[in-house]
């Protein structure tokens, strides 16, 4: 019980420093908002009219998309974990996120009439990269960490080979595709948070309803077969809801790595390893880490955006070598 | 209670257990033995129904194993493998509260009855002082012993289990068939196990079951098992039994290899 109330506590707490950082992040910018217009603006009777402008339209679509996307890779990245018993499991690393990207992209620039079926192609594609990284990585006795990072490569190769030829096919079309690749938050605009939300409504309660069976299947195929558990379905099961999590976030914003990898080993850490702390934590980290790399993204080389996803991979890459160096899994 | 009828178990397409039959009655306690690769565990897997690709019938309770739900084996039957995996830092209670889940309906919280049964289980294994500690914070009969407390809060009427001495040291071999005995002699529970150790087979066990080569060889009590013959029969060991009395059970001295001619 104490233990379970401190790490309550400590994810209270970060949700908390997630909704005081969303303020400073709605601040910070080409035109500075003081804390106290930001709170009339969004929340008062008498908005000023700039500010208007910059925070409802700009700034607030922007850094709630942030935190968004930020939470729903992080989910998928520790349900997907926990389906494959291993730590490294990423949607990223495992291609999940390059499926759905090369999906997007046919929509993008092959069928750009077909706009609003971005997000089931992006399903699509994640749930074809995901079945392959099963069957070439899925042996009797489990999933092994070298096969789930060399399927991945596989999956990343076919993938990016996909967006090449298109890219190639369809280069007149290819410059708004670009700035989608690279995981840019920029422009995207109060469109891609009302596209998004609905679905990740409903991801998120599926996910709660995920953290027994999440717990359950960590203790390994036979233990949780003994409980009376199917196996079988509860990890597809999972990893459908993981794949459309990270879907969902590549039809709107583009390919975000490392977070997926990085936040649930940082949860892990602070937390410990039990789902139904973990996902609550894995989410408000999400969502915070992403904020902050959108927002550095944008200020740090003002008047460059530099996109969220490109960030992250700066800075997760290392984070991976890190991990690795430690044999954290 | 349980009855397997010619029982045949393909493994990768190859068949690795032909055509078993046996049954076992309840309040038994009943071990299968015979040497490394000979079938053992994989009847036991084929109990439960994780392994499905058998030929013949289980019969459990009279009726077949296939007609009961994934759940509702759990509830009666708990299996135990020799090493068993878990976070490193769940809580010994946590783990033993996961007995109850074959009990729980979809969602449904442990209620003050699984709690009392959590605490029991961890009394009954002597556990209760461990119950705030990390896993990984025990030795491995403690451990063990809390993977058995767990089987109990599952409330089995079967415990089932695969080599439960294999990775602990001769004082927690015994401390951990001695709680075998236990909960066998006090709470009823029928137990069926896989050991390797003959003297921990003879001394804690009913009635033995010898697999050889995927084939049962021969069954009967300790006494009319554990005989010099099996032992160059099935082990290719030239050994001496002592029978100090007919309660007791019959003790082993392994002397030699036989050579092959």
């Amino acid at each position: 019980m104490k233990r379970n109330t401190k790490s309550w506590n400590i994810i209270l707490f970060t949700y908390v420093l997630v909704a005081v950082a969303a303020i400073l992040s709605i601040g910070i910018g080409s035109v500075y908002v003081p804390v106290p217009a930001i709170l009339k603006t969004i929340f008062g009777s008498h908005p000023e009219a700039v500010n208007e402008t910059i925070i409802m339209d700009i700034r607030l679509p922007r850094v709630l998309l942030a935190l968004i996307i930020g939470a729903n890779i992080a989910i998928s990245g520790a349900l997907l974990q926990a389906v494959m018993g291993n730590p490294l499991a990423d949607p990223g690393l495992t291609g999940v996120t390059s499926g759905a990207s090369a999906a997007v992209l046919v929509i993008m620039l092959i069928l750009p009439q077909y706009t609003n079926l971005i997000p089931v192609a992006a399903f699509a594609g994640g749930i074809f990269a995901a079945s392959i990284v099963y069957a070439l990585a899925w042996k009797k006795s489990g999933i092994s960490p070298i096969t789930i990072i060399l399927s991945g490569v596989a999956v990343n190769a076919l993938c990016g080979g996909i967006v090449g030829f298109m890219s190639i096919l369809y280069s007149d079309r290819l410059p708004s595709a670009i700035q989608w690749l690279n995981g840019s938050l920029a422009a995207k605009g109060s469109n891609a948070l009302f596209m998004i939300l609905p679905y990740a409504l409903v991801g998120w309660i599926l996910s709660i309803f995920a953290v027994r069976k999440a717990n359950i299947i960590r203790l390994g195929d036979q233990v949780a077969a003994n409980l009376g558990d199917n196996v079988h379905r509860t990890r597809i099961w999972l990893s459908l809801l993981a794949v459309f999590l990270a879907a969902i976030s590549v039809a709107a914003v583009g390919m975000i790595g490392f977070v997926g990898l990085i936040v649930p080993h940082m949860a892990r850490l602070i937390v410990g390893s039990d789902y139904k702390v973990l996902l609550p934590m894995s989410t408000a980290l999400g969502a915070l880490v992403l904020l902050v790399a959108d927002t550095g993204g944008r200020t740090l080389f003002a008047p460059l955006d530099i996109p969220a996803g490109i960030l992250m991979a700066v800075i997760g890459g290392p984070y991976f070598l890190y991990l690795m160096r430690k044999r954290a899994f | 209670m349980l009855t397997l009828d010619s029982i045949s178990i393909r493994y990768e397409r190859k068949e690795v257990v032909h055509n078993v039959s046996f049954s076992v009655k309840q309040g038994e306690v009943v071990s299968i033995i015979g040497p490394n690769g000979s079938g053992k565990s994989t009847i036991l897997k084929a109990i439960t129904g994780f392994i499905s690709s058998h030929t013949g019938t289980i019969t459990f309770e009279q009726k077949e194993i296939q007609q009961y739900t994934t759940k509702q084996i759990a509830q009666n039957i708990c299996m135990l493998s020799q090493k068993n995996q878990a976070p490193n830092d769940m809580l010994v209670k946590d783990l033993v509260a996961y007995g109850r889940y074959p009990h729980k309906k979809w969602f449904e919280r442990l209620n003050h009855e699984d709690q009392d049964i959590v605490h029991w289980s961890l009394e009954k294994t002597h556990l209760a002082d461990y119950k705030d500690r990390m896993l990984a914070s025990l030795s491995g009969g403690e451990a063990q012993r809390a993977w058995i407390a767990m089987a109990l809060a599952q409330r089995p009427k079967l415990l089932l289990l695969d080599e439960p001495t294999t990775y602990l040291d001769i004082a927690h071999q015994h401390e951990v068939l001695e709680l075998v005995r236990e909960l066998n002699e006090d709470m009823g529970i029928t137990v069926m196990m896989v050991l390797h150790d003959l003297n921990q087979a003879s001394r804690y066990s009913n009635h033995l079951i010898v697999v050889q080569n995927g084939r049962k060889i021969m069954e009967g009590t300790p006494n009319q098992v554990m005989t010099s013959d099996m032992l160059r029969d099935v082990y290719n060991m030239e050994a001496e039994v002592v029978s100090m009395s007919k309660e007791e059970a019959p003790r082993i001295h392994l002397l030699n290899t036989i050579r092959q001619k």
